[in-house]
């Protein structure tokens, strides 16, 4: 079969050759660099899109951006972070190391797994297409409250809906790829307690993607049928209500944080201890923690909500119930700490990468916990304090984690080691600009700055100017990162297999860089105890 | 700085966490007291939290450091073995049990606080829509629209920033000291959130729902906020100002109200009665027309696009005036074009559909009057 397709591409014109190779690939390499370099992609377009609102946002007053357009890069920006920068990343993280450290050939339905990558393109070339429409693009967040998105927003609106409908089907599909690949193509022996906890945190994800997924297509397609087909689900002049959008929006909305963060957990879970040279700390309470938080995301979905005028009884249950996130997080905080505890530290690119992340994810859980009391929330709810809260769980979170992963991993995967310099100047400035944008925020917020505004009033003007500053720097930053992966892969240093000198793991045993083909023989797991 | 709280708590702005001794910078980065027996109560949780979280930060970050510190390669080439100590993970999932129940205790007496609407003694029925604030005294039956006073050049950068950039309101909401004040909030089009952080009152007004909340504000001053929910292109532009008088003042002004509302009729009567010049009318309508149609129209008449469309030789502002006056006054349905008929007078619709039908290169020398405006309600 492989045979007969490379016979087939040597009579073609090259290019044509070289379209068809990454149109028809199957093989779990190949489809997880796609992904990652549409993440990446799409990453700069919305981090644009973030530069653009920062630039208006540099002075009071209305200089580069006018109102209309400032909220639809506002849309486009959340969305295309969201859909299109972090979750494709961490789908291109599974397909790349999910079968490698799991001892398997490669995922369990690879044809699906072409089909969910190439829908991407489509799903994101309709949402930003419409940037271009009469009437605009998208106008009213990511969050897309109706009515503002149903009778009020533009027509547009349409293809918006047409795109979220087909992620969601590719990360549907996606999810159930990954969970048929780690529960049947485990290599003999790799009982589920001995599973890397990057697999653990993905087959969680992908359960609470296969949960939530259904229901945001549900509720775009209510949005759908409201606009046109005469419905009125949120339309309460026609008996409908738009509290109910804000309660199936959030109950997909908060597990879908945990699907933005859940991964990094575990990217975090692989490095530290590599770099620590000791074993994972508590690798049981990792895995039940991770689950109580998967648990919890479902029944917490209230506390975006707290002044749409929930009644009390249930206002209180919200603050109870994320209140104790706090738990199982502080649990995975803690054991992070201990594993490098006494551990033999060094401080290579992926380990600075781990670490901030668990520093500057700690702030945004602190943020969190905060905002989970009802009565300071009343306080801080659609504030900057909001936005300084979620960009610092997102931003060192699910995309610093994503970094480390792609410096831990690049090795394996290009077999070539990345330039160390080069790699901490990229983490350095990216530190320092992540919190010259982001922690002002808390301030801003506090002082009352109602977020989602292209203009605000004058005494919010200083920490703002701080705010955009830190954001260009924070865009410069990541052009160092694709200049650093670029160099990569062209060339450097010659990798060795365990890349790093305490990496433990299946993927560490096979060659630098990986053949396209691996493990088609399982290999065998040393029995004994489990982790 | 303090100007947003109306100048007159900064002797209560206590700079509580950083010990700064400057006034102002506290202000600038913690959430303010406010003036409610309500908000100093939501700021001292505030702080809790914020304590109980630098607290923990310092001590998981201290920690952190230490071990990068004392146990980085070349100070301990050899690592330790352990991975698991069941008591060490079931303290550490016990403690943050305690300090959560803890913090869980004061913000539920506090919340029940908040959620109780009994016993007010005024009611005020906030009806939200794009971009304004309409308020109803359900007591004494005096109702009016508050909008942006900001001047639009001061937006595009054409004149200085006055101190009050965004946050000044052409007709505040006044309120009187030391009464339980209800408000009931509700939307005409999206939702739109009324918030006041000196009153720590933040509540949605959603179309077709009316949600509760309430205030006691015992020192009479000016206080700012702004709408909290994003609502379309004027979101940034829906500043709520609320000015709180001694309880004989509120009433005097009550008083005023009513008579003015009086006066106001006897105007009308008299607009209707006079036929307007066109140069009077064209003023009045460019006033007007800044003020409430240049959002999205532009003061071009250029519009935005296809959802925001031209006046300057649109079918409607040069076509039948039977039509322009119905879009005026009744709207377009499920768009941001409202219906002006209730919130407009006769005359100030005759005149801006004046100004709109003569002015941009439109050039249909119609003038309308007042009385044609009474007439078609």
């Amino acid at each position: 079969m492989v045979a007969h397709a490379e016979t087939v591409q040597t009579q073609r014109h090259p290019l044509l050759a070289f379209a068809a190779r990454w149109l028809f690939t199957t093989n779990h390499k190949e489809i997880g660099s796609l992904y990652l370099w549409l993440s990446f992609l799409l990453f700069f377009v919305a981090g644009l899109m973030a530069m653009f609102m920062r630039l208006e946002l540099f002075e009071p007053g209305i200089q580069f951006v006018d109102p209309l357009y400032y909220n639809q890069i506002l849309t486009l920006h959340g969305l295309v972070m969201v859909f299109g920068a972090v979750m494709p990343a961490f789908v291109g993280l599974a397909n790349w190391l999910i079968p490698m450290m799991i001892g398997a050939p490669d995922m369990a339905l690879p044809r699906m797994n072409n089909f969910s990558f190439w829908i991407l393109p489509f799903a994101f070339t309709l949402l930003l297409s419409s940037l271009f429409m009469e009437g605009g693009a998208p106008n009213f967040g990511w969050t897309f409250y109706a009515p503002l998105s149903t009778t009020y927003g533009p027509p547009s609106t349409d293809f918006f809906i047409l795109g979220v409908h087909l992620m969601g089907i590719s990360s549907i599909m996606g999810a159930i790829n990954i969970i048929v690949t780690i529960v049947n193509l485990r290599a003999p022996g790799m009982t589920y307690m001995k599973m890397p906890l990057f697999v653990w945190t993905w087959l969680i994800t992908a359960f609470l993607l296969i949960m939530v997924m259904p229901v945001l297509a549900g509720v775009v397609t209510m949005m759908l049928t409201d606009r046109h087909f005469g419905t009125s689900f949120f339309q309460a002049a026609g008996g409908g209500d738009p509290v109910l959008f804000q309660h199936i929006f959030w109950f997909f909305g908060h597990p879908e944080v945990y699907i933005m963060i859940l991964p990094g957990f575990g990217i975090a879970s692989q490095i530290i201890p590599t770099f620590s040279r000791k074993k994972l700390f508590g690798y049981h309470s990792m895995v039940y923690a991770t689950a109580s938080i998967a648990l919890l995301s479902f029944v917490v979905w209230g506390h975006h909500m707290f002044t749409t005028g929930m009644p009390l009884i249930a206002e209180l249950f919200v603050m109870y119930a994320t209140m104790l996130i706090a738990v199982p997080t502080g649990v995975k905080v803690f054991n992070w700490v201990a594993t490098m505890w006494r551990g033999s530290l060094t401080f290579e690119t992926p380990m600075l990468f781990a670490i901030g992340f668990v520093m500057m994810f700690t702030i945004g859980g602190f943020s969190g916990l905060m905002l989970a009391l009802v009565p300071a929330d009343f306080q801080y709810h659609d504030t900057y304090f909001v936005v300084a809260h979620f960009h610092y769980v997102l931003y060192p979170g699910a995309i610093f984690g994503t970094m480390a992963a792609v410096y831990y991993w690049l090795p394996k995967w290009c077999g070539h080691m990345y330039d160390e310099r080069l790699g901490k100047i990229h983490f350095w400035t990216a530190t320092a600009a992540v919190n010259l944008t982001f922690f002002p925020m808390h301030f801003t917020g506090l002082a009352g700055m109602p977020r989602r505004i292209p203009d605000y009033s004058l005494q919010f003007a200083d920490f703002n100017m701080v705010s955009s500053i830190g954001a260009w720097l924070l865009g410069l930053t990541q052009v160092l990162f694709l200049y650093i992966v670029i160099k990569t892969i062209r060339g450097g240093v010659k990798a060795t297999d365990q890349v790093w000198e305490g990496a433990e793991g299946l993927e560490w045993t096979l060659p630098s860089p990986a053949p396209r083909h691996t493990f088609e023989t399982p290999p065998v797991i040393a029995q004994g105890n489990e982790q | 700085m303090t100007s947003y709280a109306g100048g007159l708590k900064s002797g209560l702005m206590i700079p509580i966490f950083w010990g700064v001794p400057n006034i102002s910078l506290a202000a600038k980065v913690d959430m303010r007291p406010g003036v409610t027996d309500m908000s100093v109560r939501i700021q001292q949780i505030h702080h809790m939290g914020l304590w109980v979280c630098i607290i923990v930060g310092i001590i998981v970050f201290s920690a952190m450091f230490y071990t990068m510190f004392a146990h980085r390669r070349s100070k301990n080439p050899t690592p330790a073995t352990f991975s698991d100590s069941t008591l060490i993970e079931f303290i550490w999932t016990l403690i943050p049990v305690l300090i959560l129940v803890g913090m869980a205790i004061p913000a539920t007496s506090t919340l029940r606080d908040i959620e109780d609407n009994e016993d007010s003694d005024l009611t005020v029925l906030i009806t939200a829509s794009q971009w304004k604030w309409h308020y109803q005294y359900l007591d004494s039956g005096i109702s009016y629209y508050s909008n942006i006073a900001t001047p639009q050049e001061q937006i595009d950068n054409l004149e200085p920033k006055d101190e009050h950039y965004l946050l000044d309101a052409d007709n505040p909401l006044v309120l009187p000291t030391d009464k339980k004040i209800r408000f009931l909030t509700t939307a005409d089009d999206v939702i739109h959130s009324w918030w006041v952080p000196d009153f720590a009152v933040k509540q949605d007004a959603i179309p077709g729902f009316i949600n509760e909340a309430w205030t006691r504000i015992p020192v009479p001053g000016i206080y700012r906020g702004q709408c909290a929910e994003l609502c379309g292109i004027g979101h940034a532009y829906m500043p709520i100002v609320v000015e709180v008088r001694p309880g004989e003042e509120f009433d005097a002004w009550i008083e005023d109200q009513r008579i003015a509302a009086e006066l106001a009729g006897e105007a009308a009567v008299a607009a209707r009665a006079k036929t307007w010049a066109m140069d009077e009318l064209v003023t009045i309508g460019q006033e007007v027309f800044f003020k409430h149609c240049a959002t999205c129209h532009e003061r071009d008449g250029m519009g935005q696009g296809t959802k925001y469309p031209a006046l300057a030789g649109s079918a409607i502002a040069v076509g039948a005036i039977a039509d322009h006056l119905n879009r005026v006054m009744n709207g377009k349905a499920d768009t941001e074009m409202q219906a002006w008929a209730p919130q407009l007078s006769d005359l100030e619709i005759a005149a801006v559909i004046t100004y709109e039908r003569n002015s941009w290169g439109n050039d249909t020398g119609d003038i309308i009057q007042p009385i044609t405006v009474y007439e078609a309600r």
